[in-house]
């Protein structure tokens, strides 16, 4: 679904962060990239999502090399990716009003694309029906992420990007929202790539773990994770044992 | 503010101006009733409307103006670093020249018809309305551009989605902070060279006419303009900005 041909990448001219880097990710698999601050994660997530362009190599997603933010894909960030002016349902349907301004073009919005601004079932998935005349200054920030969730889902993303979702959230509500998000990547068929730097996040919800250190990155570390997915898989001896190792090699580094 | 407050107020402001009538008793302050007698003759039998008009038309053509070019060139400003370093200079060096100085010198250079004026006035507007709409414009986080972005949004559906809306608010507070400059500098340039608006109106009745009342109903009639053009921007404000008073 996702691969990562020889790429290359820096800011201007500074030095690579990536560096010939090989990576792939299948069709329906859940990846967790895990890294300190400063390793090319969020530049990682970036180039996937086409907001940024390699400097060398390509970025293949579903056997088209990517040029530019491609419809199938949606992308979820840290924080300020509502609209403040906007009310919760308007957010949600930011991404069709998008698409209807442009109509069914084929690189705004997908070919087969039927225009509509129901977001109404989204809202009542993610509990948001209470709150959908609401601004996002007025609603709690897992609401807020919940809006954003709804946003691209009501898109029909194949790819989901998440740029450290939930680190901004308090304990209960970030645990809550991790299972929502797997329940949403079980239901919809998503390949779904997070970027955390939140070891128990890598580890609960990447069946595989994708693992950068200090630029440039050069080999791909991958972690398999099979038990990852499962909401008693936080419970398991299976997960501790990760999260130990995950710790060992953030530490060792 | 409620209703009742701005009736109470008004009330209270009318009945000061009868007190002080009464005090001063001299024929260059009529009480509020004689002059409302002749603001109502003047509208009907005179032509304090046409005055009205001709200034009405100033204003709402200046403010036209001024939105229509400073509101793109703040988001443009505010957007792009290379536009700002060349620009920003210039402007901080301009917005605080008081505007009106430059009254002669455009009525040198574009003669003494409304031209003229309407630039005075879009002058004072539209330095206020940029760096507000820059402010604000650069104000706008990277972040929320790029998730719109990704939500494959291109230049024009940002500008129709993110622009557009993010600098409503500053044109609007704006237009309200400047609304209350624009009307005075009106009736200075309605000094020079003009028959017909209300600066010339009041001016002519009070220092040829020496009628008093028909003075006082010229002011009325401009403080008018200048509360319902104040009043409207205010109820936008409140209806296209409800999100900024949560």
């Amino acid at each position: 679904m996702i691969t990562l041909e020889s790429l290359t990448f820096r800011y201007g001219a500074g030095s690579p962060i990536f560096d010939r880097f090989h990576w792939t990710a299948a069709r329906g698999e859940a990846w967790a990239v895990l890294g300190p601050s400063g390793c090319g994660k969020s530049t990682l997530l970036h180039l996937l999502a086409g907001l940024l362009q390699p400097t060398g190599g390509r970025v293949i997603i579903d056997g088209q090399p990517l040029t530019r933010p491609r419809p199938y894909t949606g992308l979820i960030i840290q924080d300020y990716g509502l609209l403040p002016w906007a009310t919760v349902r308007e957010n949600a349907a930011l991404g069709l009003r998008i698409r209807n301004f442009y109509g069914p073009d084929g690189t705004h919005a997908p070919r087969d694309y039927r225009p509509t601004l129901e977001v109404t079932p989204w809202l009542e998935r993610l509990g948001l029906l209470e709150v959908a005349e609401h601004f996002p200054a007025q609603i709690s920030g897992g609401q807020r992420q919940r809006t954003a969730i709804a946003r691209t889902l009501a898109l029909h993303p194949d790819v989901l990007l998440m740029d450290e979702p939930f680190s901004s959230l308090d304990a209960p509500t970030r645990e809550s929202l991790q299972g929502l998000v797997l329940d949403l990547w079980r239901e919809q068929a998503l390949t779904l790539v997070m970027v955390t730097h939140a070891i128990e996040e890598a580890a609960f919800v990447g069946q595989k773990i994708l693992l950068l250190g200090q630029p440039p990155n050069r080999e791909a570390v991958i972690l398999d994770n099979p038990g990852a997915g499962t909401p008693s898989y936080r419970d398991s001896e299976l997960y501790q044992a990760m999260c130990r190792e995950l710790r060992a090699r953030l530490g060792g580094r | 503010m409620k209703r009742r407050d701005l009736f109470l107020a008004t009330a209270a402001l009318l009945i000061l101006w009868q007190i002080l009538s009464w005090i001063v008793r001299l024929p260059i302050l009529p009480s509020p009733l004689v002059v409302a007698k002749t603001f109502v003759v003047e509208l009907v039998k005179g032509d304090l409307w046409r005055h009205f008009l001709a200034s009405l038309w100033r204003v709402v053509a200046s403010t036209a103006l001024s939105i229509g070019l400073a509101a793109p060139a703040g988001l443009a400003l505010g957007q792009s670093r290379q536009l700002s370093k060349i620009f920003l200079p210039v402007i901080y060096i301009l917005y605080p020249i008081p505007k009106v100085v430059f009254v002669p010198v455009l009525l040198l250079f574009f003669g003494i018809g409304d031209l003229s004026k309407i630039l005075v006035i879009f002058l004072v507007l539209f330095f206020q309305i940029l760096v507000l709409v820059r402010d604000q414009a650069a104000a706008l986080r990277p972040e929320l551009i790029l998730s719109v972005r990704s939500l494959g949004a291109g230049r024009r559906a940002l500008f129709r989605f993110v622009y557009l809306p993010a600098s409503l608010p500053a044109i609007l507070t704006a237009l309200r902070q400047s609304i209350g400059t624009a009307v005075a500098v009106l009736y200075v340039v309605e000094f020079f060279a003009t028959n017909l608006g209300l600066g010339y109106y009041i001016a002519f009745q009070g220092s040829t006419l020496l009628n008093y009342p028909a003075m006082y109903a010229g002011i009325v009639m401009m403080s008018l303009l200048g509360l319902s053009l104040y009043f409207l921007v205010d109820r936008l404000e409140k209806t296209l900005c409800r999100w900024q008073s949560p």
